[in-house]
Formats: C-alpha cells, sequence, structure tokens
C-alpha cells in the first residue's frame, strides 16, 4: 500500500476539482478500494473521501422514479420500506450480495464501481491488461472458474460482480453524474461497457466525474420477477451465475419480460433481441428455453468455466418460471424453489 | 448445595477464558507491546523456482522510516547443520531456511524482509523491492508427478508407515463375486485459522529474549529458536497463551518466528512480524492427494479384498508424511489387505499436519468405495460396515482398549432415523429437491503422550495448575480448571490454570487430539502428589484427627481436608499448612505411555457420521440439511467444550466435501485463490442442524482420565457421509472433491 493524500471535502463541486487527476480516487465505503490498495493493485495519489456529501437520501421523485443518492449503503437501499414495497428485486439482489457487514459499509455508488473478481487482477505479479495494459491476460488459459461466457474478448475475459447492477440493469435503471463539464444520465446498459480492446475501462465514467445518484422508473410487472443467483457456497460468495427476471403475461402470453444476468460477462449482460423474441410467445418451461438458448447463442467458455453455459441455461429457465409464478426467490431461504 | 458436590469433571462448563477472549483481554501474539518496537514485512517470491538473478532494494532502503532490509545477502548468523532446524514435528529432509540462500523453493516463499518503525511504512517501502530472477521450470500439479511418486525412505517419526499386506488382495480380489475399483481426489486444503501467524520477539538485553509467537507448542518453538540461533535456553521464554485457532498449522514454527528474531538479534530491538492473509497460503498445507481403492466382498456383503494405494504431495526438500492408508486396514474385518504410500514431489512448501492429518483423507477415500460397494451388493451401508465390524486392529494385531462404534451406528442411526431411508438413489425428493441420506465411519487415534504439570496448594486453599500445553480455541484452559477444581473439591474460580510459556512443565506440542488425555492426566497426578503431601503433614500434627488415618480414608474438598467416613474430623488447609509452616505445596505429575500395555492394546477414537443432504435437480446447488455425528470418545470431560470441537470438525468437514479448495494456477505455480473471499469454508448458511452424540464409552487403559480426545474425530468420515448422500439423492458420484456444481452437472447422469 502507498502514501496517499487524503482529502474530504462538504461539497460535490470541491470532490468534482480535486479528482481531477488521473491517480485521484472517491473513497466511499472503501470495502473495494482499500483491498485494492492493500494488494498495491490502486495506487491512489489523492483520496477523495466523499462520505460527507450530501448524496445520502432515497427519494422517490414526482414522476414515481426512484432516485438514490450514491452514497446510500446498500443496507439502508435493500430495507427501505419502499424499496421493498415497489422495486423488491432491487433489494433482493442487494440482499444476495456480500454479507450484512460488507452491505453496511458498501455505497450505491461504489458497487456500481467495484472492480473485478479476477484473480490474476489482484496479483501483481502476474499479467493483467486490466491492471497493466497491454502486460496479457492470465486469465485467458488459467484458472478462470469464475470468469465471462459472454462479450469477452482477446484481452480480457473478466466479469462484473455485482448483484445490485443486474438488477438495476433489468430495472433499466440510470446513472447520474457529475463532473468538470456539468451534470449528464448515462442509460445503466451504457455505464459498464465490454472489455474490447481496453479492459482498462470498467465503465464510461470520465476522469473528474462523479455519481451523484441513480434513478429507476417504477416497474410495472407487480409481483412477476425474480432474483436468482447461483454460486459456489450458499451465501457470502459472487455469482457463478446470476438472472434478473421480470415478466408481464396476459392469458398465458408474454407481454414484456427483461432478463438480466450477472456473473456471465464485463457487464450486466442484457439482450434485448432475446427479450423481444420472447414476447407473445406462451409462457411456459418450453419458451423459456428457447430464450435462454438465444440469450447464451454465442456464449464461450474458456475451460473452467465451461460449465456455466449449461448452468446459465438453466438458472434462466428457473428464473423465469419463479418469475412467472409470481414467487421470487427469497435470499434468506437457501432452497430454491 | 455445598461446592463439595459439585462434580466438575464430565459437567458443561462455559470456556473460563471466553470472557477474556470476547472483551479483547486475551492478548494473541500480534497484540503484546513493547518499548521501541519495529516491524518486519515479509517480501515473497513471485515465482515458484529459480534464483534471484538481482534485487533493487534503493528505493525502499531509502524509504522515511525502514531501518533494514534482510535478504539471504546480510541475514543474520543462524546454524549450520540441518539437525539444528529440525524441530519436534519435523518431517524427514532439510527444513526449509528463511533469506538462506538465492534459490527459490516455492512461490511465495520469503526472499526480504522489511524493518521499519511502523508496520505500514514496512508494508509501503516492500512494494518499492525490485527482484529480477532466473525462472527454473516447475511443476506444482500432482497429476504430473503422479508417475514419479515414491516411497518415502526415511520415515517420519511418530507415523505409522503402511502395515505390510496381509492375505492375498489382488487373489481375492479376482476371486470375489462383487468387486469396485475407484480413484478419488482431495484437493490441497489450508488451515486458515482466524489469527494470523505472527511473532513479538521482545529484546529483552542481557542477552534475554521474550517471544509471544503463535504456536501449537511453546516448548517446540523455543527449542527451535535456541537450537537454531545458538541461544542458552535460560535465555529465552516462548509465550503462547491464547491461540486463535492453528488446525495444525502452528505445529511447526513457521518463517515469521525466524525473521523477528533474526532481525531482533541483529538489530538489538523489539521486532513484530506477522504474516498476512495471502502469506498464510505459502505456509504448510494440507498434502494434494490421490487415492486408488479396490474392494470385494462376498455377497453378504463380507470383505474379502482391500486395496488402497494413496499419493501425496510434499515438497523437494522434506518428505512429509501421514498414516492416509493405515485406516483401511483396521476400520474393518479384512484377510486380504494391501496398502500403499506415495509422495510426489512438488515446487511447493512443505505441507503440514492439518486436522486428522492422514485420516481426513485417506478415510473419506475408503468410506466413499465401500459406500459405492455398498450400492454394487444391494446392502445398506449402513449395514455394510457393521457386518465388517473389526473387533481387534488387524494391522498390528493388538486390542482396542475400547471401541464402541456399534453404539454409534445404533444411536446415530436412531438419532438420524435411517431405517426410514429408502434404498434407491434419486428416490426421495422434496420441491425441487433431491434429498440424499448418507453415512460414513470415523476413526482417529487416541493418542498418550510424555506430559508432566505441577500443581501448587495455596496457604487459602486456592490452587494452581501448570503444565506447557497451548490451547488453540480447544479448551484447555478449562479442562485443566476442571480437573483441578475436581480434585480440590473446589469452585472454578478458586483454581487458576498456566499454560502456553515454556518455561512451565514439559509438554508436547497441541496436536493429534492428545492435550486433554496427556497434560489433563499430568495434571491429575500432581494433584494427587499434593493430596499427598498435605495428607502427609495434617497427620503430622499434634492431636491430629487424622493420625490414624490412612490416605485411603480422607477427602480433600472445600478447603478442607477429612475423613470420608466421618467429615467432621478434619483440619482446614489452613490450619495444616500454617501448623507445616509452609506457605505453599507444589508437587509434580507426569504421565507417560504404557509401554507393557502398548505391546497388546491399542487405542482409537470412533465416530458415525449420517448426513442429509438436498440437491436442486437442476442447478446442482448442494445444501447439507442435517448431520449426527455420534462419536465414542471414552470420558467427556466437558460435554459443552466437547460438542463444540465436533461442530468444528464437522463444519470443517463440509469444507471438505463442497468447499475448500487451493485454485492453483499450474503455468505459473501459484495459488490465485489466497484470500478468504475466493478460498471458501462454509458460511453460516451453509451450515444447518448439527447433532453431536456422545456414546457411552469405559476406557480404563487408554490415559489415566478414561479420555481419548476429540479435537480430530469431528472432521473424519464427514466429508465422504456428505458425498455418500450427494450419490443417494442424485444418483451421480463424484469422486473429486471439493465437490462443487460442476461436477454435479457435468457427471452423467444415471438413467
Ligand atoms: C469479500 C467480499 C465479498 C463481496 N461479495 C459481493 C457479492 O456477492 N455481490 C456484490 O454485488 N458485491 C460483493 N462485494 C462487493 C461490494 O459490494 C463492494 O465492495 C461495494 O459495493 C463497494 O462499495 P464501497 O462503497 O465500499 O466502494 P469503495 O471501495 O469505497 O469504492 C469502490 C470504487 O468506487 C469508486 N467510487 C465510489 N463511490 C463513487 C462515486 N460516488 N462516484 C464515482 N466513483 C465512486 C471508488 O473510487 C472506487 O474506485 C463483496 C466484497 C467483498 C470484499
Ligand atoms: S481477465 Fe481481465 S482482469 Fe483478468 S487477467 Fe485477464 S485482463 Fe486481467
Amino acid at each position: 500500500m502507498n502514501r496517499f493524500e487524503y482529502i474530504r471535502p462538504a461539497t460535490v463541486a470541491d470532490a468534482i476539482a480535486a479528482l481531477n487527476e488521473t491517480a485521484a480516487r472517491a473513497l466511499a465505503g472503501g470495502t473495494n478500494l482499500v483491498d485494492l490498495m492493500k494488494y498495491d493493485v490502486a495506487q491512489p495519489s489523492r483520496l477523495v473521501d466523499i462520505n460527507r456529501l450530501p448524496l445520502k437520501s432515497i427519494e422517490i421523485t414526482s414522476g414515481g422514479a426512484l432516485r438514490i443518492g450514491a452514497l446510500v449503503t446498500n443496507t439502508d437501499l435493500a430495507w427501505h420500506p419502499d424499496v421493498r414495497e415497489k422495486w423488491p428485486m432491487l433489494s433482493s439482489a442487494i440482499l444476495a450480495g456480500a454479507s450484512p457487514q460488507l452491505r453496511n459499509a458498501a455505497t450505491t455508488g461504489g458497487n456500481l464501481m467495484q472492480r473485478t473478481r479476477c484473480y490474476y487482477f489482484y496479483d501483481p505479479s502476474t499479467a493483467c491488461n486490466k491492471r497493466q495494459p497491454g502486460s496479457g491476460c492470465s486469465a485467458i488459459g488459467g484458472v478462470n472458474r469464475i470468469h465471462a461466457i459472454l462479450g469477452a474478448s482477446d484481452s480480457c475475459i473478466a466479469v462484473h460482480p455485482s448483484d445490485m447492477c443486474v438488477a438495476m440493469a433489468a430495472l433499466d435503471a440510470s446513472v447520474e453524474v457529475e463532473g468538470p463539464e456539468g451534470k449528464r444520465s448515462i442509460p445503466m446498459s451504457g455505464f459498464h461497457r465490454l472489455p474490447g480492446v481496453e479492459p482498462e475501462r470498467d465503465n464510461t465514467l470520465k476522469v473528474g466525474e462523479l455519481i451523484t445518484s441513480i434513478t429507476i422508473p417504477e416497474p410495472d410487472f407487480g409481483p412477476y420477477h425474480t432474483y436468482l443467483k447461483i454460486r459456489d457456497r450458499l451465501s457470502y460468495a459472487f455469482a457463478l451465475i446470476s438472472v434478473a427476471a421480470a415478466l408481464r403475461v396476459k392469458e398465458g402470453i408474454i407481454q414484456d419480460v427483461r432478463i438480466a444476468l450477472g456473473g456471465v460477462a464485463h457487464k450486466p449482460w442484457r439482450d434485448s433481441d432475446a427479450e423481444r423474441s420472447l414476447k407473445g410467445e406462451r409462457a411456459g418451461t418450453q419458451s423459456f428455453a428457447q430464450v435462454a438458448d438465444c440469450i447464451l447463442r454465442d456464449a464461450k467458455g474458456q475451460g473452467d468455466n465451461d460449465f456455466k453455459i449449461e448452468l446459465a441455461r438453466r438458472a434462466i429457465v428457473r428464473a423465469l418460471e419463479q418469475a412467472a409464478a409470481g414467487t421470487p426467490q427469497d435470499q434468506a431461504d437457501k432452497s430454491i424453489h | 448445595m455445598s461446592v463439595g458436590e459439585i462434580a466438575h469433571i464430565g459437567r458443561s462448563t462455559s470456556r473460563v477464558d471466553g470472557r477474556l477472549k470476547v472483551t479483547g483481554q486475551a492478548h494473541y501474539a500480534a497484540e503484546y507491546p513493547a518499548d521501541d518496537l519495529l516491524y518486519g514485512y515479509i517480501v515473497g517470491s513471485t515465482i515458484a523456482t529459480g534464483r534471484i538473478a538481482s534485487m533493487d532494494l534503493d528505493a525502499a532502503r531509502r524509504f522515511p522510516g525502514v531501518v533494514e532490509i534482510f535478504t539471504h545477502e546480510n541475514r543474520g548468523k543462524a546454524a549450520w547443520l540441518d539437525r539444528s532446524w529440525r524441530d519436534e514435528v519435523a518431517p524427514p529432509g532439510r527444513p526449509f531456511r528463511p533469506l538462506q540462500s538465492d534459490r527459490i523453493l516455492f512461490d511465495g516463499q520469503p526472499v526480504a524482509l522489511i524493518v521499519a518503525e511502523t508496520f505500514e511504512v514496512a508494508r509501503d517501502a516492500a512494494s518499492l523491492v525490485r527482484i529480477a530472477y532466473d525462472v527454473d521450470a516447475h511443476c506444482t500439479e500432482l497429476e504430473a508427478k503422479r508417475a514419479e511418486a515414491y516411497v518415502p525412505p526415511k520415515k517420519r517419526s511418530g507415523i505409522p508407515p503402511p502395515p505390510d499386506p496381509r492375505g492375498d488382495a489382488e487373489q481375492a480380489f479376482q476371486d470375489a463375486p462383487v468387486k469396485i475399483s475407484r480413484d478419488y481426489r482431495i484437493n490441497a486444503e489450508h488451515h486458515n485459522p482466524m489469527e494470523m501467524f505472527a511473532t513479538t520477539c521482545v529484546f529483552e538485553g542481557d542477552g534475554k529474549l521474550t517471544i509471544y509467537d503463535k504456536t501449537q507448542g511453546s516448548q517446540n518453538a523455543q527449542g527451535y529458536v535456541t537450537s537454531v540461533f545458538g541461544l542458552r535456553s535460560k535465555d529465552v521464554r516462548l509465550i503462547n497463551h491464547y491461540v486463535g485457532g492453528a488446525f495444525g498449522a502452528g505445529l511447526r514454527p513457521q518463517h515469521q518466528l525466524f525473521l523477528a528474531v533474526m532481525a531482533s538479534l541483529e538489530l538489538e530491538r523489539s521486532v513484530r512480524v506477522s504474516l498476512t492473509r495471502a502469506q498464510m497460503f505459502h505456509i504448510g498445507y494440507r498434502p494434494d492427494n490421490y487415492h486408488s481403492v479396490s474392494l470385494a466382498a462376498d455377497r453378504d456383503g463380507r470383505l474379502q479384498s482391500i486395496m488402497h494405494d494413496a499419493v501425496a504431495s510434499t515438497s523437494h526438500y522434506e518428505d512429509y508424511q501421514e498414516a492416509v492408508v493405515n485406516w483401511s486396514g483396521m476400520m474393518y474385518h479384512c484377510d486380504n489387505v494391501k496398502l500403499t504410500y506415495h509422495l510426489a514431489k512438488l515446487d511447493t512448501a512443505t505441507p503440514c499436519d492439518m486436522r486428522a492429518p492422514g485420516a481426513a483423507i485417506g478415510v473419506t477415500a475408503l468410506e466413499c468405495a465401500l459406500d459405492e460397494l455398498s450400492y454394487e451388493l444391494g446392502i445398506d451401508p449402513l449395514e455394510i460396515r457393521r457386518i465388517n465390524f473389526a473387533s481387534k486392529d488387524e494391522n498390528t494385531n493388538k486390542q482396542f482398549t475400547s471401541k464402541a462404534l456399534l453404539e454409534c451406528y445404533s444411536e446415530g442411526a436412531a438419532a438420524f432415523g435411517w431405517e426410514k431411508r429408502s434404498p434407491k438413489p434419486r428416490a426421495m425428493k422434496e420441491g425441487r429437491e433431491l434429498i440424499g441420506w448418507g453415512v460414513s465411519t470415523g476413526m482417529w487415534d487416541a493418542f498418550l503422550q510424555k506430559a508432566q504439570a505441577t500443581a501448587t496448594l495455596k496457604v487459602d486453599g486456592t490452587l494452581e495448575v501448570a503444565t506447557a500445553a497451548s490451547d488453540i480455541g480447544t479448551g484447555t484452559w478449562t479442562i485443566l480448571t476442571q480437573i483441578g477444581a475436581e480434585a480440590f473439591g473446589l469452585p472454578l474460580q478458586d483454581v487458576q490454570a498456566r499454560i502456553g510459556d515454556s518455561t512451565l512443565p514439559m509438554s508436547p506440542v497441541e496436536g493429534g487430539s492428545w492435550t486433554a488425555a496427556s497434560n489433563g492426566s499430568a495434571v491429575q497426578a500432581a494433584c494427587d502428589a499434593v493430596k499427598h503431601s498435605l495428607f502427609k503433614h495434617a497427620r503430622k500434627m499434634a492431636n491430629s484427627p487424622l493420625a490414624d488415618a490412612s490416605f485411603e480414608d480422607v477427602e480433600v474438598r472445600d478447603r478442607r481436608i477429612f475423613r470420608k467416613d466421618d467429615p467432621a474430623r478434619g483440619l482446614s488447609v489452613f490450619e495444616v499448612m500454617h501448623a507445616a509452616e509452609l506457605p505453599e505445596i507444589t508437587e509434580q505429575g507426569k504421565v507417560s505411555p504404557n509401554l507393557r500395555q502398548m505391546l497388546k492394546y491399542i487405542s482409537y477414537t470412533h465416530s458415525a457420521v449420517f448426513a442429509e443432504v438436498r440437491v436442486d435437480e437442476d442447478l446442482g446447488v448442494v445444501r447439507v440439511t442435517r448431520v449426527v455425528c455420534a462419536a465414542a470418545a471414552g470420558k467427556i470431560l466437558n460435554p459443552k467444550t466437547a460438542r463444540s470441537q465436533i461442530l468444528g470438525g464437522v463444519v470443517m468437514g463440509i469444507g471438505m466435501a463442497l468447499h475448500e479448495e487451493a485454485m492453483t494456477d499450474h503455468r505459473l505455480g501459484k495459488i490465485m485463490n489466497a484470500n478468504l473471499g475466493e478460498y471458501h469454508v462454509p458460511a453460516h448458511a451453509d451450515i444447518e442442524d448439527i447433532e453431536v452424540i456422545f456414546v457411552d464409552e469405559k476406557d480404563d487403559k487408554v490415559s489415566p482420565l478414561g479420555v481419548k480426545g476429540l479435537g480430530e474425530i469431528g472432521i473424519v468420515g464427514t466429508a465422504s457421509a456428505v458425498a455418500n448422500a450427494i450419490f443417494h439423492a442424485t444418483g451421480v458420484r463424484v469422486r473429486d472433491f471439493p465437490i462443487t456444481i460442476d461436477k454435479i452437472l457435468n457427471s452423467p447422469r444415471p438413467s
């Protein structure tokens, strides 16, 4: 861990000014950043502690959307009464992640910005294009049980590890940011990116930009949703595969569907073509299996993670079954129904 | 109720050190303060084999606050002969010497120690060290070395090699009507106790050191320090009052002990060195291992042939050994047995004992194979174990001092409801989950080791008992206090145990589940000696009411010594000591194994483990919903701490079955998941009901206390019970541990 300058601005403007330097980093809950510093993976010159900024509120906008301040903790968000009532899929996804202690510290902005859990990324003695551009990707041909099956590149096969973001992707959230050039709103689908030839860039946030809030419209699928997470132990492990699914069905016919996958790609994975193909179909295991095949049509394993393709297929089907039945997975219940 | 009526032995008693631990008053090795303390941070090699070509230390040296950087070029003086580096439990070979030369033997090997005024400075400076290596080819993959496996030429002391073959196992296998041959593998595991290894070496001046070390044996570690650095025994005191778990990793001195003492002697200052969690993966580990097991039976299920070959990993510099296959020759009655055990050298650190070393893996393989055979035979898996019950140890032809295994089977089965099991796999289901029930036998040594203790009765009637034992979370503080309290009829708070200090009476390392039996018996012997002495003084007193009594006639309770047949006739401890002008009475107690008896008898702890799993039919997600562990472990000193030991073992067994796995990138020779986020052990959600049953077992031979020890039996048989339950649930047999989702999904489905 290196020496760094530490500042704690009181206003968003001051924070943005302090962040306008390539090696400056915002410090929120610190649950990811501090670990990365201890591993010498992140070596910020300046830590901008944003915990004093007024970004801690959860509001319902006049249009009925949920606006979440970037510093709202994962715990506060998951247990907020409005969120539990109207955005239960979000609550469920958050509770599927990490541990209560981590969720107490982790923030909404930090969760969006958390970095991959690729083993090599965390070990500075190995080659990793994401950590050190141009050095190579050790995960290809290496230990890659938790790596991508969709959207990977020859430069990087890492996945984005968040659960919360998968639900946000399914819920068509947008990320509100503020930077030296002003404010902008980035749709969730455009926030995280695929690795391509620039795996060092996880997302489309620019230098000096700060996430201020996340906005999520009110969903219209009632109880017909679920968040299903499959992992190597029953709690406190990142997703091998996770599925956020929601449906609107009328007289057995699918009107609308959203399927977002976690643990499979460098970003929460949504496939609008596949979703569209399900509209007008009769809800049932057969159509669910078809859409799973469609989503996974270009899936590619890397060796250790080959099994994730079949596992993803089955998890998509199960999640859609749960959603169609209006019986979302309860994260406190470790048996999957 | 008077104190005299309370029996401490056999009574559920909370840990006497529990309060100190939960209030942070129990200090661990890295928590002792010292004046002008320096902090050492270890820089590890980033390659698996080769040589250090050059080191650039300039930036680190210039870093403000850095005091010294030790490498192989300036390491302080230490012993030359391998013999001097060998600790009590070292396997044959050449013990690793930190910073000895430019040779790299394994990834993460310490190559430099940065010593600085603060931990943070040392860690920061460590990131500035640049090292160039000449890299050699390495191999960390056991599979690749299986063909080169060899029988270790020199045996590790205390570890019985496989017994000679008996009968003709191959022929019997050929001839038998029902048989199976299967291969199993159990991945390497890392101990990962909560407390990281750490040493605080306090430089006292006058050539004296006080060392606070995380170790399972203060005297073993103290002996290592004096021998490696050529110090006089009386100048080095080593303390390990509290140990935050160890599971065997603390049996041998770890790198940080050498490095802290070396730096302290060189710099003539106190030095602390702690390992990071990642560095904890570069010390000993449970070896990677493969098994080939062949079993054959007649149609009634009687075993006709047992063949078990195991290959386990070791390092290039030591032949680490465990008793892996021996269990297969004594768990069951069989006339034709052939057991072989091989090692294969990998470019890793030397493995080391981990909870139930040998048995945890060997028994797992055997018990899975026996389960497979039971299905071939169409015999209930519990029944086949009963059918083949061994009434003596057929490896050595000795009698068991006790073996209440049949009671474990019946009491465990009753508690579990085994009779309701439907014999066919995939026959039980609820919702989307397939339900399976599996069983396994467990077995572990019941050792008695040489140990000594003292007991001191104070004039106020309170007692102190002392022995250099360690409490690695097992409850040693508590049971020794109980034994003292029982002997003198005192409440627990009037008894002070002293352990965890090399200056106390001789003790073996805390391992092998022998501490309760060995140190406990030594404490009891010391207490007896004190009572004798008290009686002698009491009888000598003028007009003593005990003048005509013999020792057998008296009892010591409630700070009095009195006649059993007339409790009113007696004296207070105070009166006796006062008359004898003694401030206290101290006596010694000793135990050692009864060699005569050992010619005829042998002692083991046994268990029967029953597991229920629920496996999602499509997704392969496994839940272990119930475990019943019925153990026969002689006398139970403290049912509460005893139960905790079994619970911990069962949890670790579930981890072996489903989670624990060092994921090595064999191209790099590196463990990639060297942290507790990615190296999985069971989380709370993975653990549901665990029921512990202690079956009644009287044993007057195993140890003077009748105690067998419980630290390890809980893990033995648990992984196999879970694996067998998974087969029963799914019809899928996974022979590669841990049994993760991918292996269940990839295994051929039963038709
Ligand atoms: C052992 C372990 C297990 C975990 N398991 C899971 C899991 O199962 N599922 C899951 O989803 N997550 C899991 N997590 C990850 C956890 O959710 C993240 O660490 C957490 O959400 C990060 O939030 P934070 O506030 O602590 O971020 P920090 O560590 O403070 O910051 C992370 C990054 O975000 C940046 N940042 C923070 N806030 C802002 C902002 N407002 N604008 C711009 N940049 C910002 C920081 O500069 C930094 O680069 C786990 C973490 C650990 C350590
Ligand atoms: S997958 Fe990405 S993060 Fe992992 S080693 Fe390759 S480049 Fe680095």
